[in-house]
């Protein structure tokens, strides 16, 4: 014992584990340490649905007044995108993803048009097109207003920058019902919640571009005696063009998603609504191939508009004689398909005789496969319920019994696991380092104990000293603040599930993604294949994610499980693959020089050297992981996400609101931590990481 | 003061400029006099209280026509005293005088104005407009100013025929070389003919032939135009070849200024010592420098002018052994130059120890 040296560090984690298992002994004894005593619970949501009832009662006005108002460009715009033939708007999408990127992109276009018009979505797409055609260029003015005003004042950055989290991170569900209660039901509603998600990604990349224009642009900019004004208009704003384009592009895309999002709550008869009313009905080959409208619209629109942003900054002599050009094919063609259209009605209007629906033999081949498939589909259901996903929920002291794992658990397997685990985290601790062996101790109580079952101080103490130690007093605090308020507000329990799903699903992903980035990294065969795909995945509405699992595996949290692993698997690919190959050369080299195997160049070189990078991935696979969780409550699930479903269909605003800022409350934390975690090791290494 | 020809005008004056980074950097000084008794002690009290002194005490005079090159190594504060002569950086003490009137003292839109007129700065990573081409890059601050395409188009083709550009007026700066580029700075700079031409190590960026063809142009263009110029370099070489004058800096403060032969036969310390030391002295070194007093006739010797550089002189003295008379521009004769002497001041400058010479005394 005297060789391992306790560093005084690791006191406070022996501390922790002591307090840990104090509390599991006292649980027993003390029941409000399982659950938080009712009687204390803050009603919040009371609070909040009166706050509401009193804006509703006496500014309503204002709001039903900006609704009539913003109604009127919706109906305009949806009125000529339904009016005009098909043929002529097909004709100018076509030009537009040409111009923007290529005929590549073009020639994708048509076949996508050609698609809604066969399947006969095309009235339903244009209604979805119109919210976006609308909501994209408001909410990109008010992105680049806070933009400016962000990047002007620290004051105004301060309050502007929390913001842009808090409306990001907080589940749109959350709030449709508030937007639902003051703008009154509508299409409106849809654009209201499109513009408040999707304004913060075009802020960000406004305040990020003004920042990084080079300082002696901006002093050669002076020196040619530039005013305050000129040298915003013609030299900052020039200069970051690329960067305004990327927030347009990403704009865009969280104004789709969210149009999709937003169409839950009805009223609307576009695409979005469209793939739900089929899911609900359980009409699974319909729903997929509307889906697969949502998703062509998805890679189309990310194309173009990426493509806008790639081209910005190679500039060309003679930039603008094409443009003529375009303009002139742009207008005759225009003419052309539409007195086309009055002599070829089909152009116009395509015959319902003529639309193709494959959706039938679809829901018929599916069956098959379920059918026949059954036995398999099941063990693979009940396989992960029982021994992966009950375990983390409810420990294995509950979740081992006869029935699930073929035995009934006796104390001497439980002292066997104790042993075995200690065992193991003793000889991890002395190994490699005693932080690791503390976190496998912890992971093992947690296992044996079951995430839910666990006393709600034990996981306060140990994510806030977590916090403190990665983040800072600030994070450390902040923290403390956060998981209190779930505690308070009487959701706890509903947090913990979300966690749950939300930790396994995160770890899978992660750990799967990264043996994915690591053989992309090494094989480019595989970096190719995966490359679309990851693209594909990250572009396409949550919502179309869900259809596939959905389909094969019914509703339940396995759905759903799946569901969010396949969204958030892609951040940890990107980055590990992105941090695996763009490591420093030298470093690279003089490790071979010495001898190293491959092996030994991964594990010992190339790994830890791009940790920092697999960090962000992790970050964002929360991220994508948290995001997805919300979406996955309409396949079924019990946390928090399900609340704030339940207070959309239920009316109960203050409820709603909550539970999502419960989860943007526990997504805010784990993307501090994991943050703070990457730049403190990237510092050490001395890396740098765009 | 330094030894310079009289009579003529300082353009641009610099007196005892201090810029101190820091929460409090206004605390040190009385209404931002930056005439103190101590400079040394003063530095040292401010970084004691945690502030970084990027120019201590910072005076020089620009005359009017001439090349005066700031030399020092990175972190000696030679960019920011550029920026403080353009107030791109607001000093914190002291005065910068252009044209006799105080630069501190205008008011926002006075500077514009001086900026738009005065003054053209280059920059050393070049601060081109990425979105804007070549003519467009050039005619920018004609643009800002408000004037005609027409006419801002005609006097930005006059400077891109001054700097050799003709034929890339549609480029974009993405698709130039860096000595291309450097060149639309230099040509953006003169567009609006600044009396002042500020260069902030504009060739520093740039390959070491490239850097020396336009080290020639510069001195081509100066040649014709005759700029009053402010030229920042770290290379001492560079600063040998352009300077009328320099200041050599270091840790924000001036260690000496001078003509370059100034700097290389009286070095204040070693720390100008140690930059002199490779420098090619028979090209530095002009008959003037080796020429001996005399009160002997120099009847059948030949003449040469003070500024021939001794180089040039080399094989006439190695054939002529009483030399040669140096006279000054009015045809007085200041001395003779002879082999001997030649001989000396190089053993003077240099600082290689002496061979130990064996053999009778």
């Amino acid at each position: 014992m005297s060789k391992l040296k306790l560093d005084p560090g690791f006191l406070p984690w022996l501390g922790i584990i002591l307090i840990t298992l104090a509390l599991i002994v006292l649980q027993d004894h003390l029941k409000w340490l399982t659950n938080y005593p009712k009687d204390l619970v803050i009603p919040f949501d009371r609070w909040l649905n009166s706050g509401m009832g009193f804006l509703i009662t006496y500014f309503g006005w204002f709001f039903r007044g900006v609704s009539w108002l913003l109604e009127w460009p919706i109906d305009g715009v949806r009125i000529v995108l339904q009016s005009l033939p098909w043929a002529v708007i097909s004709f100018l999408i076509c030009m537009f993803a040409f111009i923007a990127a290529g005929w590549r992109l073009s020639l994708f276009a048509l076949i996508s048009c050609l698609y809604m018009v066969i399947i006969g979505y095309w009235s339903e797409s244009m209604n979805t097109l119109s919210l976006v055609a609308i909501s994209v260029p408001l909410a990109v003015l008010i992105g680049f207003g806070f933009g400016v005003w962000a990047f002007q004042s620290q004051a105004a950055k301060r309050i502007i920058m929390p913001m842009l989290d808090i409306l990001q991170t907080v589940p749109a569900f959350a709030y449709l019902l508030l937007i639902l209660m003051l703008f009154g039901f509508g299409t409106v509603v849809g654009l209201i919640a499109s513009i408040l998600y999707s304004f913060p990604p075009m802020a960000r990349n406004v305040i990020v571009g003004l920042g990084r224009v080079p300082g002696e642009v901006i002093e050669s900019g002076l020196m040619s005696g530039a005013t305050h004004r000129q040298l915003f208009w013609q030299v900052r704003i020039p200069s970051t063009k690329r960067q305004l384009l990327l927030g347009v592009n990403q704009t865009t895309m969280a104004s789709l998603s969210m149009v999709i999002i937003a169409s839950i709550i009805g009223g609307t008869a576009d695409i979005g609504w469209e793939v739900l009313s089929q899911i609900r009905k359980a009409q699974f080959g319909e729903s997929l191939l509307a889906g697969l409208v949502i998703a062509l619209m998805a890679i189309l629109i990310d194309r173009a508009t990426y493509g806008f942003a790639k081209n910005s900054s190679d500039y060309q002599p003679r930039y603008s004689a094409p443009m003529l050009r375009y303009g002139l094919i742009v207008i005759g063609g225009t003419m052309i398909f539409f007195f086309l259209s009055r002599f070829i009605p089909a152009l116009d209007v395509w015959p319902r005789e003529l639309e193709l629906s494959p959706a039938r033999s679809m829901n018929e081949g599916l069956e098959y496969i379920i059918i026949n498939y059954r036995a398999a589909i099941e063990t693979i259901k009940t396989m992960a319920f029982f021994f992966v996903m009950l375990p983390a929920k409810i420990g294995l002291q509950g979740s081992v019994s006869p029935f699930t794992w073929g035995f009934e658990l006796q104390t001497w397997h439980s002292v066997c696991y104790a042993i075995a685990m200690t065992g193991l985290s003793i000889w991890c601790g002395v190994r490699f380092n005693m932080q690791l062996g503390f976190m496998l101790l912890l992971f093992a109580i947690f296992f044996f104990i079951g995430l839910t079952k666990m006393p709600w101080p034990a996981i306060l103490i140990i994510y806030t000293y977590l916090a403190w130690k990665l983040g800072g007093l600030t994070l450390g605090v902040g923290t403390f603040l956060g998981l209190g308020f779930l505690v308070v507000s009487g959701i706890w329990p509903e947090a913990m599930l979300s966690l749950y799903l939300c930790s396994i699903a995160v770890i899978l992903s992660f750990a799967l993604g990264s043996g994915l980035g690591i053989w992309a990294a090494h094989n480019s065969t595989v970096s190719a294949i995966l490359r679309p795909i990851n693209d594909t995945l990250q572009t396409m509405p949550l919502f179309v994610i869900l259809i596939p699992f959905v389909m094969i595996f019914k509703i339940g949290e396995f759905t759903a499980l799946l569901a969010i692993i396949a969204y958030a698997i892609v951040p940890s690919i990107r980055y590990t693959e992105h941090g695996l190959r763009n490591l420093p050369e030298g470093v690279i080299e003089a490790a071979k020089m010495m001898g190293c195997s491959k092996q030994q160049l991964l594990w010992t070189v190339k790994i830890p050297l791009a940790l920092p990078v697999m960090m962000l991935g992790l970050n964002q696979t929360i991220m994508y992981g948290i995001a997805m969780l919300v979406i996955a409550a309409l396949v079924g699930t019990n946390g928090l996400e399900q609340i704030v479903y339940i207070g959309l269909s239920d009316g109960n605003f203050g409820l709603g609101l909550i539970a999502g800022i419960g989860l943007a409350i526990i997504a805010m934390t784990a993307d501090r931590m994991t943050q703070a975690w990457s730049y403190k090791r990237q510092k050490d290494l001395d890396l740098q990481i765009e | 003061m330094e030894n310079h020809d009289a009579g003529q005008a300082v353009k641009l004056s610099c007196r005892n400029v201090w810029k101190i980074y820091g929460d409090t950097s206004d605390s040190f000084f009385m209404d931002g006099n930056g005439n103190v008794d101590d400079t040394q002690a003063h530095v040292k009290k401010i970084l004691k209280s945690e502030h970084i002194v990027a120019n201590a005490d910072v005076s020089f005079d620009v005359y009017a026509g001439e090349i005066f090159v700031i030399m020092g190594l990175s972190g000696s504060g030679k960019s920011t005293i550029v920026r403080c002569l353009s107030r791109l950086v607001e000093p914190t003490a002291g005065d910068i005088i252009l044209d006799g009137e105080n630069l501190l003292e205008k008011s926002a839109e006075e500077l514009i104005e001086i900026r738009r007129h005065k003054m053209g700065m280059v920059f050393q990573s070049f601060g081109l407009m990425p979105h804007l081409n070549v003519i467009d890059n050039i005619a920018f601050p004609l643009k800002l100013q408000g004037i005609e395409k027409a006419d801002r188009y005609a006097q930005a083709e006059r400077v891109i025929e001054l700097v050799g550009l003709q034929g890339r007026e549609n480029n974009f700066p993405n698709e130039l070389s860096g000595g291309q580029q450097q060149r639309v700075g230099i040509a953006r700079s003169l567009a609006v003919e600044p009396d002042i031409w500020l260069l902030d190590e504009p060739f520093s960026a740039l390959d070491p032939l490239i850097r020396k063809r336009m080290q020639d142009e510069f001195l081509r263009i100066q040649s014709k135009l005759q700029k009053s110029i402010v030229f920042i370099t770290h290379d001492f070489q560079e600063a040998l070849r352009l300077a009328d004058r320099m200041a050599i800096m270091r840790d924000g403060m001036i260690v000496q200024i001078g003509r370059p032969v100034d700097l290389i036969l009286n070095p204040v310390d070693d720390y100008v010592r140690e930059f002199t030391t490779d420098v090619p002295w028979e090209s530095v070194l002009c008959a003037s420098d080796v020429c001996h007093k005399t009160s002997t006739s120099v009847r059948g010797l030949g003449r040469v002018p003070a500024a021939t550089q001794i180089d040039s002189l080399l094989g006439y003295l190695a054939k002529n052994d009483k030399g040669v008379a140096v006279e000054a521009e009015d045809g007085s004769i200041i001395g003779i130059a002879t082999a001997s002497g030649v001989l000396e001041a190089l053993a003077n400058s240099s600082n290689v120890p002496p061979a130990q010479v064996k053999g009778t005394k």
